[in-house]
């Protein structure tokens, strides 16, 4: 049982964040981290390997990003995934959905893996449309926003959360599922496990390796663009105060200002 | 220009979103056409007339009973070719989401997602999509026909214009690998007591909660309010709380007069469920939880310690 999951390369939460007026893409300069959401689906892809319970199962993080991702991706080795396959390229910079999805479905049929798993949505984009695109050119089933999934008889079956309630479906392996950031709380890593990431495989790839022309990747490969940016429509003031013990006291004097009680 | 606009259906009825982003493309002028993609459909295209359609594309297939993407997407694939559209225009769910990513993919054609709205300029489509927890818009645009538009959930309203649809069935072959995904069942609940959507007070819960046994915080402090409770997608996913309570983008739009959120860090999901409560009231212990940047007022500290006082102060201010 072979997973992949694929894992982006974000920004840290705690960094301030800016577009770049020149490029008009997100500044990714500063310092970043494995996109939160993908650490649900990298936990996924253990258990699930954990409850097969073969020897011969392996997950491996399959990401897009540029070189110095890899220090982040290395979390997920630390808590037992077992190598990294990254595209780093700088033809594959500012690639959209079409761009981006085509780049992870070459690498991921490189790896044919038995299983690939998404995160819910990326943090730093909010974008939280990938994988149908990537189910789409690998030609695999899908199953997304899954709050809980199970594995059995080359099958998974995915509980589905949406608008109505919980729908439960079946696919068949080889499949492509995104899972929710309620399906686990994912492991720490261990002392033991952060000493081994540094020894498990860490291949970088170029779109040539995976024969991908330079212009069907980045804004080449691209077929939406970002023309001006502009501020939204105004919304009223927000306040932001600590609580030294009044917070309670505070609310309530501004619901009673608001006439809102 | 010449619009598609993919209606979704929700037993019986094309669901509102869906018909908000139909009448927003009539107001945009040009061609506007509709396509229901499902089984034992026929009557819905109809409805479509009244909100600004003036073609419906009916695909009436029991393969389509199930609301799964993939075969939609072979669907439209079909009709995108045969009759050509230079837009194609999704209202954000579930499904939908997965049919214009899939689309996207299929066609090598541009898409554009969480737009906040769209406009025509020099005659071309021009798409508002926030970022950056909507502090900035970025005014996004499209490099290839057709070009695909998701919008943000809870974005347009529909409009009746009165008019009504000239309706066309057509036929389509879904590819097998579209077809291998299968609908075991499908558990939804009924929602119980009052619903969320009509009350003026809500007070919700998140995980910063901790467990669920500290949902009677939040309980306490909505009956203090004289509001309904409600949670989100975390919480209910792991069952803390009813689906039924559920705001955000997968559960229920409301708007209040006046929300409170209890250890809710106000992600994207959750906030285009609520962003139109007339106060919103936010208390996280995270001081870089983006419900800050949208609540009117917010307050860094413990829920476990603010939340019990202020549901004593309430009871105290309305008994005076």
């Amino acid at each position: 049982m072979k997973i992949a999951v694929c894992a982006k390369y974000v920004p840290e939460a705690t960094a301030a964040r800016r577009i770049d007026p020149q490029t008009k893409r997100l500044d990714r300069s500063g310092e970043g981290a494995l996109n939160p959401f993908d650490v649900n689906a990298v936990e996924e892809a253990l258990k699930l390997g954990e409850a097969a319970g073969a020897d011969d199962g392996e997950v491996v993080i399959v990401s897009l990003g540029p070189e110095r991702a890899l220090d982040a991706m290395r979390r997920a080795l630390a808590m037992g995934a077992d190598r990294i396959v990254l595209v780093a390229d700088e033809a594959a910079a500012g690639s959209d959905l079409v761009a981006t999805s085509r780049i992870l479905a070459a690498a991921l049929e490189r790896e044919s893996p038995d299983l690939v798993l998404f995160g819910q949505q990326a943090d730093d984009a909010d974008g939280a449309v990938l994988w149908a695109a990537v189910a789409d050119r690998l030609q695999r089933p899908l199953i997304s926003q899954v709050a809980d999934l199970t594995l059995e008889d080359g099958k998974v079956r995915g509980k589905r959360q949406t608008e109505y309630g919980y729908d439960v479906i079946d696919a068949p392996l080889p499949a492509v599922v995104a899972v929710s950031d309620a399906i686990n709380e994912p492991r720490y890593p261990s002392l033991k496990g952060i000493m081994g990431a540094k020894k498990k495989p860490q291949e970088t790839l170029s779109l040539a390796d995976l024969g991908v022309p330079a212009d069907e990747a980045g804004e080449a490969g691209s077929r939406t663009t970002v023309q001006a940016l502009s501020d939204p429509p105004a919304r009223g003031d927000t306040v932001k105060i600590e609580d030294d013990g009044s917070g309670a006291e505070k609310i309530l004097e501004f619901l009673q200002e608001r006439k809102a009680l | 220009m010449k619009f598609l606009v993919f209606l979704e259906d929700h037993e019986g009825r094309l669901q509102k979103d869906s018909l908000g982003v139909l009448s927003k493309a009539a107001s945009l002028g040009g061609e506007v056409e509709g396509v229901v993609l499902g089984s034992e459909i026929e009557g819905l295209a109809a409805e479509a007339g009244r909100f600004g359609a003036q073609r419906v594309h009916v695909l009436d297939d029991v393969l389509l009973g199930a609301p799964l993407p993939q075969p939609r997407v072979d669907a439209l694939e079909n009709l995108l070719r045969d009759r050509g559209f230079d837009a194609v225009l999704f209202a954000a769910s579930v499904l939908s989401a997965d049919v214009a990513a899939g689309l996207a993919a299929r066609l090598d054609a541009g898409l554009n997602y969480d737009l906040a709205d769209l406009v025509v300029e020099d005659g071309k489509l021009v798409g508002k999509r926030p970022a950056l927890g909507d502090s900035v818009y970025a005014d996004v645009g499209w490099t290839s026909e057709p070009c695909l538009a998701l919008v943000r959930s809870g974005t347009f309203e529909p409009a009746e214009s009165g008019g009504s649809a000239e309706v066309e069935t057509f036929e389509s072959r879904l590819q097998d690998f579209s077809l291998a995904a299968t609908m075991v069942e499908r558990a939804h609940e009924e929602s119980e007591g009052p619903s969320i959507e009509d009350a003026d007070v809500i007070v919700a819960g998140g995980r910063g909660l901790g467990g669920p046994e500290n949902f009677a915080l939040v309980e306490e402090l909505a009956k203090a309010l004289g509001g309904a409770v409600a949670a989100t997608r975390a919480v209910v996913d792991a069952g803390w709380y009813p689906y039924a309570a559920q705001v955000g983008q997968t559960g229920k739009t409301v708007s209040p007069k006046l929300y409170v959120a209890v250890g809710i860090s106000g992600a994207i999901q959750h906030k285009v469920g609520m962003q139109g409560s007339g106060l919103i009231v936010a208390i996280n212990k995270d001081p870089n939880a983006p419900i800050f940047e949208y609540a009117d007022l917010g307050v860094v500290g413990d829920l476990h310690e603010i939340v019990p006082k202020l549901t004593e102060l309430v009871r105290a201010r309305k008994a005076a």
